[in-house]
């Protein structure tokens, strides 16, 4: 079984399918906090549903907006159910600690080093559990 | 959560913020900040001298009901704290598409932000206006584009904030002791190299945006120089340039030699080491990146939007300029022509009203928006599919935020397409 640790920022059982990509992305203008979208043209998971699903990103770029749109995800209930970065990426962990704070909830947000997320990108879907990410086919 | 940490050295001063003894608010703020504090692994905090708040924004209930906590706990902001832009225009909001609901609910956001002491400058350009940090200083901002500026341009230090850490900030006087807060920080390691580029290319004020725009991706979120510049930029310019770089990309920070405070020379800039990476870049790159933020480059459009960041007092001069030259003359919106769209903060709009350069710009039909952008309040309505603008900034975001085609253009070009209602090229230096 294929089973990786990060750096557990929020911890939480969470699983969904696999949402992989390579480039950054600004919440603002990139997440529709009302579908739970992607929407953001220059970044190739636009049109994916993400709410619910584990999504993994480098990091976010750009607008200081993302994580009042992450906040309002989690308020809407159309968040990813876990978020895994290359590194830290403290726009997203600040959504997660007000969306504790505010909401009683939070997506699981976990840091990866740079090896382990590459492995990610062919997991088609994965479950947070016992501060680990395992692997889960079919 | 827990309400403080193993691994951050907190003051006697956090410590008693965070045991209630300021109040319930500094208390909420210290323990999001507390455990930011500990996610960035930071050893301490530090004080700041100044904040500016990008909370501003509604973007749904969940920011509103942050900051109605945050008031109804009677938080008030221990440094001077500017404002950013609000998701309304408060005065004119009804001569747009704005649903009464969204009105109703950002105005209860900005005055939950105003109830704390701050200053309402209402703009994502605080830095030109009279709250400018200095060099040195260590502040907390917000806005992706103002901390590029803070940063880049002025020599102030601070971390990329955002939105709801800022005015934690704020609140406490306090923020975690990482990042470009600490000198070791903020010494490029990365070299954007220009080669070959004319010097009335680069005077041009549309090569900024597109050099940020290239900047972005390849600077990731590390400090950055630009090499090879072969002319002295305005503020303007360096103002467009860090909203490109801080769109495209996570740039909080840019070193240009001999123009930026903490970059005498090349080697300064890099703390004379050797940079990670070098990217070389020429006309045909330039050339390819300003196609690159076009995604509709001919024919109808239906508006023309300028001022993002906010337009600054220069900016309003170089308009009026060139609608002066030209005259009035135009097909109008009713005759298939366009909108003509500028927006600013109270402040500059009052300043080049007294200047007398609005006078060209209410003869020509164009209208004004203040405390907000066209990118944060639902001021377009479903029809406007077609938008020109000359800021990189709103060619990236717009697409995405207001399911928009975009034409890039230099403000010669955007003027020339709002008088005609449809995309007209003069490519200029670009050539």
């Amino acid at each position: 079984m294929d089973r990786l640790r990060g750096q557990v920022i929020v911890a939480g059982t969470a699983s969904g399918a696999v949402l992989y990509a390579t480039q950054p992305l600004s919440f603002w203008g990139g997440y529709d906090a009302a579908s739970g979208r992607i929407t953001d043209t220059h970044h190739p998971l636009a049109g994916e549903t993400a709410a619910g699903a584990a999504l993994v990103l480098p990091a976010t770029r750009g607008s200081s907006t993302t994580t009042a749109v992450l906040l309002e995800a989690i308020r809407r209930e159309t968040a990813p159910a876990a978020l895994i970065t290359r590194g830290v990426d403290a726009f997203l962990a600040l959504a997660c600690v007000v969306g504790q704070e505010m909401y009683g909830r939070s997506p699981a947000l976990v840091c990866v080093s740079e090896d382990d997320f590459r492995r990610l990108a062919d997991w088609p879907r994965l479950e947070v559990a016992d501060r680990a990410l395992i692997r889960v086919d079919g | 959560m827990s309400g403080g940490s193993d691994t951050v050295r907190l003051s006697p001063f956090d410590r008693a913020l965070l045991a209630g003894e300021e109040g319930e608010a500094p208390k909420l703020a210290m323990r999001i900040l507390a455990r930011m504090a500990e996610v960035r692994g930071a050893e301490s905090m530090l004080d700041i001298e100044a904040a500016h708040i990008d909370s501003t924004i509604y973007v749904g209930d969940a920011g509103l009901e942050f900051a109605e906590r945050l008031a109804s706990l009677g938080a008030r902001v221990r440094v001077p704290s500017t404002l950013n832009v609000s998701g309304l225009d408060e005065f004119h909001w009804q001569e747009w598409s704005v649903p009464p609901e969204w009105a109703e609910k950002s105005a209860r956001q900005m005055r939950a932000y105003d109830s704390m002491g701050t200053i309402p400058t209402w703009t994502c350009a605080p830095y030109q206006g009279r709250q400018t940090p200095r060099f040195g200083q260590q502040v907390a901002w917000g806005e992706s584009n103002a901390v590029a500026f803070a940063n880049s341009v002025i020599g102030a230090r601070t971390e990329r904030y955002p939105d709801l850490l800022d005015i934690c900030c704020a609140i406490t006087g306090r923020a975690p002791a990482v990042g470009l807060h600490l000198d070791e920080n903020r010494l490029a390691t990365r070299v954007l190299r220009l080669r070959g580029i004319p010097e009335e290319l680069a005077a041009a004020d549309d090569f900024y945006p597109v050099l940020g725009h290239l900047l972005g991706p390849f600077a990731e979120d590390d400090p950055v120089a630009i090499a090879g510049l072969p002319v002295i930029p305005e503020e303007d310019q360096l103002k467009a340039l860090g909203a490109a770089a801080a769109s495209s990309g996570a740039v909080a920070l840019f070193h240009i030699p001999g123009v930026t405070p903490e970059a005498p020379t090349l080697a300064d800039a890099l703390g004379g080491r050797e940079p990670v990476a070098v990217l070389d870049v020429g006309l045909p790159e330039m050339r390819a990146a300003r196609r690159e933020l076009t995604t509709h480059d001919e024919g109808a459009l239906d508006m023309v939007v300028l001022g993002s960041p906010h337009f600054s007092f220069g900016e309003f001069g170089k308009l009026a300029a060139l609608l002066r030259e030209r005259g009035p003359e135009r097909t109008l919106p009713e005759e298939g022509g366009c909108d003509l769209v500028v927006t600013t903060s109270r402040a500059v709009r009052d300043l080049a009203e007294r200047a007398g350069l609005l006078e060209p710009l209410h003869a020509f039909g164009g209208r004004l928006m203040v405390d907000t952008c066209v990118l944060a309040t639902p001021m377009t309505p479903g029809t406007t599919r077609r938008l020109m603008t000359n800021s990189a900034k709103y060619a990236w975001y717009s697409p995405g935020l207001l399911g928009s085609a975009v034409a890039f253009g230099s403000l010669a070009e955007c003027v020339e397409s709002a008088r005609r209602g449809r995309v007209v090229r003069d490519p200029g230096p670009w050539d």
